[in-house]
């Protein structure tokens, strides 16, 4: 099978979704959880640039990307600033323990 | 075929630091591994033409992003977690393959190589095509900002707390003066002074 850079670009697509939706599965630490979602948008990034390449709109997806780029890294800052704000007032960054907090 | 090698080798790398960021104990470990996916990513994204998006994801994904996980590493401790897992690992496992597999069902057939068709230029897709997502990036960015200025003002609240505690002692001992001054008036009250002098 002869793989076009495309194919390549896409196979890793799946490769990244694959580790970091494994990751926000199985990880319990809120700065990880938030690296995993990084992953994730990355993956999302180079898979719109990719299918721009495919399609012959590569204009289109790079502006789209662009967004996606400001998005995430909005979506970074803020959790970053949840998790300080929680390490401070609960005293741990463990999720599990966050939500035995509920009752 | 070099070209494809080259890309399997970008890629490869890609997901190998992402596996690598998701093993690491300490955090700084994997943000750091985080950093290196981003570098790979950029690269990758730089050989199939798109040069700044690839600009833009190196200098925002390694740079600015990796200072504000260390920063927030440095602040609120860089040691790991447990082993234990969210949900079972075996489930997990069982929900990437198949997400997996179904991703690479939807994206293999794809018979693409890299197109020349294109539109007019990047400048009047981004600022006149698009532009209702410029006004989402800067709504993003208002209240990204706000937001963040919002949840660290919050640290300080103790701290206002415990300035009108002080501020209510100093009050009430200013009060608890007043009236000790009210009680010795009374028991050695003030002559007033006679109309005679």
């Amino acid at each position: 099978m002869n793989l076009s850079p495309i194919n390549i670009c896409l196979l890793g697509v799946t490769g990244l979704v694959a580790a970091g939706f494994y990751g926000l599965l199985t990880t319990r630490n809120l700065i990880k959880v938030v690296i995993m979602l990084q992953i994730l948008v990355k993956a999302a990034v180079l898979g719109l640039i990719a299918a721009g390449n495919a399609s012959g709109q590569q204009y289109l997806t790079q502006s789209m990307a662009i967004t996606v780029i400001v998005a995430d890294t909005i979506v970074a800052v803020i959790g970053m600033a949840f998790a300080i704000q929680i390490r401070r007032q609960v005293g741990t960054l463990d999720t599990n323990e966050l939500s035995s907090l509920r009752g | 075929m070099l070209e494809a090698l080259v890309y399997g080798i970008l890629v490869g790398a890609a997901i190998f630091s992402a596996i690598q960021s998701l093993r690491a104990d300490s955090l700084l470990r994997s943000a750091i591994w985080l950093a290196g996916v981003s570098v790979l990513i950029s690269i990758v994204i730089y050989l199939l033409g798109a040069h700044r998006v690839a600009v833009i994801e190196l200098s925002v994904g390694a740079g600015l992003v990796t200072v504000l996980f260390v920063f927030a590493i440095s602040v609120a401790g860089g040691e790991g977690i447990g082993e234990r897992s969210l949900i079972p690992k075996p489930l997990a496992w069982g929900l990437i393959i198949f997400s997996g597999l179904l991703l690479i069902y939807f994206v293999l057939p794809i018979k693409a190589s890299i197109s020349t068709v294109s539109e007019t230029s990047l400048a009047t897709v981004f600022w006149q095509d698009r532009s209702l997502d410029l006004l989402v990036q800067v709504a993003l960015i208002y209240s990204g900002a706000l937001g963040l200025v919002g949840i660290l003002a919050e640290a300080k609240a103790p701290l206002q707390q415990s300035m009108v505690d002080e501020f209510a002692a100093e009050r009430e001992l200013a009060l608890h003066d007043m009236e000790i001054l009210a009680g010795s008036e009374e028991d050695h009250p003030i002559e007033p002074q006679s109309k005679s002098s």
